[in-house]
């Protein structure tokens, strides 16, 4: 685990450097992606952009209406931003809102942009994995394996390598089969898919999951919501291009 | 994945398949009761118990962590040249002054080992806090918490896991508060 990065008197926090390289690299890989699908790259690039930066917004928000009471006697607390002070589903929900919106008023096509962008998603699971890597978060469960890591006073599977080889491997999936795509959003339908199986077969490592009634993990029980979601998705939209 | 869309009946087996394969695997996978809440080892991390200790206080006397099980306490790890950490603490004392008799405890660990006894006695005499300042001097805690940056500060509910852990600061009131509102209204 690497999280800090000193350079001099400079003390670069590793997993947020990897997460904003990874978006870096993300919209750079949907602008490309964009331009090979005949769209408008920065309009592409801009949907992304508003959906990061009003989902950004609307977790810091929709954190601080939990605790009205709290920032309403001190309101100035509102600009501390703080990971921990961030209400991350609801400024999922919120970005992607937005992104939808916009998208919708600069006259994108819906399954289009979703294909652009689907590289852009690709990427960041390597960031986030990467992160992970380096702040020793989303920890294995303790196990003794030739090749578990010792972390956080135990020898344990490796759940962030796992996951960076999986995201990897969506990667590589996409780049395999971009251009061959039979119909308009399977791209992105594909890497949501792979993603949500990879999520629900490595959760299963994890040592730190959520756990919900009769010892399921919540990410899996997710997972399998997602998966179901775009194969159904994938059957109706390639049946709209070839009923 | 053509072909297996070119057939809607072959599609539908292959989507069971997929999704039956992946709730067994979700079953077959599932925590074990006993395991889900407990046999964790200590560690600074959110949801694991934290790592107790015990420090000289200020006054002379002696702080256990594990003493205050029942609290909710607020683990701040800080020192006297640290700015973030002079900006924080009157926040720290407020907050613990208003919910101290809702059962707050504040255990402000001084990293002596880079500081110094006679600067953080000051620092506490300067912002007039009232919650037991504990000398870390060789580091031993602040190396068992792992810390990275200055301050750092964790919130350790009633039954003595950590809840959320802020690293940086400074913590306004606002924060301080929300994060410890809801630990405060869970069960003693």
């Amino acid at each position: 685990m690497f999280p800090i990065l000193q350079i001099g008197p400079l003390a670069i926090q590793v997993p947020g450097l990897a997460l904003l390289i990874g978006m870096w690299v993300g919209l750079s890989l949907a602008e490309k992606e964009a331009a090979r699908l005949q769209m408008d790259a920065d309009a592409v690039y801009r949907v992304a952009f508003v959906g990061l930066i009003v989902g950004l917004i609307g977790a810091r928000l929709a954190y601080a209406a939990r605790y009205l009471s709290s920032y309403a006697a001190d309101p100035l607390s509102l600009f501390a931003l703080n990971a921990a002070t961030l209400a991350p589903s609801e400024g999922m929900l919120v970005g992607l809102a937005a992104a939808v919106l916009y998208g919708a008023r600069r006259k994108l096509r819906l399954r289009t942009t979703l294909d652009a962008l689907a590289p852009a998603f690709a990427v960041m699971a390597v960031a986030v994995a990467l992160a992970h890597l380096s702040s020793g978060d989303a920890f294995g469960v303790a196990a003794r394996l030739p090749w578990s890591i010792y972390l956080w006073d135990e020898y344990r599977h490796p759940s962030q390598v796992y996951e960076l080889i999986a995201a990897l491997g969506v990667l590589g999936v996409w780049w395999r089969q971009r251009g061959r795509s039979s119909f308009g959003g399977f791209s992105f339908l594909l890497v949501i898919a792979l993603s949500a199986a990879a999520r629900v077969f490595l959760e299963a490592f994890r040592g730190d999951s959520l756990v919900i009634a009769g010892g399921l993990r919540a990410a899996q029980v997710w997972g399998i919501a997602v998966l179901a979601a775009c194969l159904g998705m994938m059957k109706r939209w390639n049946q709209e291009v070839t009923p | 994945m053509g072909w297996l869309m070119e057939d809607a009946r072959r599609w539908r087996a292959f989507t069971s398949m997929i999704v039956l394969l992946a709730a067994g695997w979700t079953w077959f996978s599932r925590v074990p009761v006993s395991v889900a809440d407990a046999g964790r080892i200590p560690s600074p991390r959110e949801g694991f118990p934290a790592p107790d200790f015990t420090l000289d206080t200020l006054d002379g006397a002696a702080a256990t962590l594990s003493a205050y099980r029942g609290q909710v306490v607020i683990v701040n790890l800080w020192a006297s040249w640290c700015g973030p950490c002079r900006a924080e603490m009157p926040a720290i004392q407020k907050v613990y002054a208003a919910n101290r008799e809702r059962g707050l405890a504040v255990l402000a660990v001084n990293g002596t080992f880079q500081d110094s006894e006679a600067d953080a006695r000051g620092f506490a005499r300067t912002y007039g806090l009232t919650f037991p300042i504990l000398f870390d001097q060789d580091g031993a805690v602040s190396r068992r918490y792992l810390l990275r940056a200055l301050p750092s500060t964790f919130f350790v509910d009633r039954r003595g896991i950590i809840r959320s852990v802020v690293v940086g600061g400074p913590m306004s009131e606002a924060v301080l508060q929300s994060q410890i509102e809801s630990l405060l209204q869970e069960a003693p």
